[in-house]
């Protein structure tokens, strides 16, 4: 499915994507955990592949990292969710540089077009690194959705709004995944930033937790991005819980 | 200081593989390292704390048993002998003086072993900098000693808890740290690893090591070493013994890696010997990983060379051939040690004993020199536990 339906057919002010662990806790639930959020009003679904040393991840999302993998997680695994999932959603997936580099750009893009992926988040290959990969997904009619971080400079900002695919991912804090009671003071100014740079969406992740959070980033932004909120209700509750989350911050968005 | 260009790769090694928010700082870094090599008061002010606090130049020191039974005249670099007890003090010193140049009032740091945590707990207590350490508390419980120390210098130490609890845990937190504070922080890295410029930074401050051992053996032996050897954690004291010999095709320079438990079994800490090209902390290099890429856990009986990747700058070496790997197992690197203490009456730290222990298999009748990066003090407990 394609990623830009889910910024123009969303009904909300702004597209409603959730993050979820593949194989988390394990494979058939996380399948479980997607379709609940789906049903629960998500536009979009961002899939992490476990890794295990994910630098860009807070305590939550690393630790679903870590028991994914301990569960048995792997990528060919999570790649079997996404393509039971993109049925209903476009499903993006985030996947550190090394699973990536590893299995090689070209077959890595290829497994994942061929599992109904829409696209590829890497947190870990920032623009100067991202030819290869961006070429791969080209050719497989994936976009490699770029992130920009509150600390880029306005030239990389342009460079990397003239490269972006499927939407830019805006980090809205310096730090890690993980909630925070506060939204960051300037996120106005940073998301305004990136949309005078690019002619794609522009969504907002990092510290977005609560539906209040999710309602005052639907002001300035095309996307909301909750991730170990999300993530934490898998494991506390599991399906139902996800549910129940992405329909209060669905809730939240609805216009 | 005569230094090379500052690589962001190295043939294909190298990069910046880490979250875009890191790559402001990381040009930053970049650029505030190219002026600071090139300022002489920069340099100046370097140069004599490297005398007059660290103890440099340090010796190189003729080991007449060591060299009857090596085969061939052993000249030892007496990292061992600087202020803290290894080699990681050039960096440590370098890199804070560059966090005060570039206005970053705190400082973080990685430790495995300790060693590095205390030569950045001592630069930052020197500079009066704010200093917070992590380190896997598994580390925390077999290296308590140093953890007090660093505690006494005055910086915060951070265990880690996850994964192995070791030093690959430590150094992703220190990151994760970093991309939180990057405004305020400088993350002074411990080995010739990381995103660039780290590798070329860390090896411009450790050449220090060969460039006084190149001068020093040409002044007391009267020629260039047959052999260099060096021991391959992260690599950054192989880096800095190596650098200033690659030019010196008749040098041979060998790395020694930790075989651990064996290379045929997953116990050891060797990638250049055995491992695949991967991702790990911001560089393309050589990893310890499975077939998927998932990251493995390294084992060396040397807390310090503990780690399942090493810097890009050595992965090159190797394919390009100038540099040969070697690895030694934990059993012989503990007899190393005990033959040094016998030999020589130098306790040399279980990281340096992989280069003797390679010296000792290899005996050979040319000069060799061989880099002691520290000393084993720190080592007593796991040795003594060991038999």
């Amino acid at each position: 499915m394609s990623i830009s339906t889910a910024f123009s057919d969303n009904g909300k002010r702004a597209a409603l994507m959730p993050y979820l662990m593949g194989g988390f806790p394990n494979i058939e639930e996380s399948v479980a955990a997607g379709l609940a959020a789906v049903d629960a009003g998500a536009d979009l679904l961002e899939l992490g592949i476990p890794f295990s040393d994910p630098l860009a991840d807070g305590p939550v999302i690393h630790a679903a990292a870590t028991d994914a993998l301990a569960a048995g997680a792997t990528p060919h695994g999570v790649l079997g969710v996404c393509e039971r999932l993109a049925a209903s959603v476009p499903v993006v997936l985030m996947v550190y540089a090394n699973i990536v580099l590893t299995a090689g750009a070209a077959a890595f893009a290829l497994r994942a077009a061929a599992a109904g992926a829409s696209g590829l988040i890497v947190p870990d290959l920032p623009h100067d690194e991202a030819d290869e990969v961006r070429a791969a997904c080209d050719s497989e009619r994936l976009a490699l959705v770029p992130l920009v971080a509150p600390t880029t400079t306005p030239e990389r900002i342009a460079a990397i709004g003239a490269d972006a695919r499927g939407f830019v991912y805006t980090v809205s804090l310096t730090g890690t995944t993980g909630e925070r009671d506060e939204l960051p003071e300037r996120l106005a100014d940073t998301v305004g930033r990136v949309r005078a740079s690019t002619d794609v969406p522009v969504a907002v992740g990092f510290g977005i937790s609560s539906a209040e959070q999710a309602r005052t980033v639907a002001e300035v932004a095309d996307g909301v991005i909750v991730g170990s909120r999300v993530v934490r209700a898998a494991g506390e509750g599991g399906a139902a819980a996800v549910g129940s989350v992405v329909a209060e911050l669905a809730s939240a968005l609805n216009a | 200081m005569n230094a090379p260009p500052l690589e962001r790769r190295f043939g294909p090694y190298g990069g910046r593989y880490v979250p875009e928010t890191l790559i402001p700082a990381l040009d930053e870094l970049e650029g505030a390292w190219l002026e600071a090599r090139a300022d002489p008061a920069f340099v100046a002010e370097l140069d004599q704390l490297m005398r007059d606090y660290v103890g440099r130049p340090t010796p190189l020191y003729h080991a007449h048993r060591l060299s009857e039974v090596a085969g061939g005249a052993v000249w030892l670099k007496r990292e061992d002998l600087t202020h803290t007890g290894s080699h990681k003090i050039n960096n440590a010193i370098g890199q804070a003086l560059l966090a005060q140049r570039m206005g970053k009032p705190r400082v973080i740091a990685e430790t495995g072993a300790g060693q590095h945590g205390v030569a950045a707990a001592t630069a930052c207590a020197l500079l009066g900098l704010e200093c917070v350490v992590y380190m896997g508390t598994e580390d925390m419980r077999r290296q308590e000693p140093n953890v007090q120390r660093m505690r006494l210098l005055g910086a915060e130490v951070r265990g880690v808890d996850a994964g192995a609890r070791t030093l690959k845990e430590a150094v992703s937190a220190a990151i994760r740290d970093w991309v939180a504070n990057v405004r305020s922080t400088h993350y002074v890295i411990g080995s010739c690893v990381g995103p660039a410029p780290y590798p070329a930074l860390v090896r411009d401050l450790q050449r220090r090591i060969g460039d006084e051992a190149r001068e020093q053996l040409l002044e007391q032996a009267g020629r260039l070493p047959d052999r260099a050897i060096a021991c391959v954690g992260g690599g950054s004291n192989a880096i800095g013994t190596f650098m200033p010999f690659v030019g010196d095709e008749e040098v041979e320079l060998i790395g020694v890696e930790a075989a651990g438990e064996g290379l045929a079994t997953r116990r050891h800490s060797a990638p250049l010997t055995t491992g695949t090209r991967g991702v790990l902390h911001g560089a393309l290099t050589g990893v310890l990983q499975d077939e998927v890429g998932q990251i493995l856990e390294a084992h060396s009986i040397s807390a310090g060379l503990d780690y399942p990747g090493v810097g890009p700058e050595h992965a090159w070496l190797r394919d390009s051939g100038r540099v040969r790997y070697a690895a030694v197992e934990d059993g012989a690197a503990l007899d190393a040690f005990h033959r040094m203490a016998r030999l020589e009456g130098i306790l040399p730290a279980l990281e340096a004993s992989h280069a003797i222990a390679w010296l000792l298999a290899n005996p050979a009748e040319g000069l060799s020199v061989v880099t002691l990066s520290g000393r084993g003090d720190k080592d007593l407990a796991e040795v003594l536990a060991l038999g």
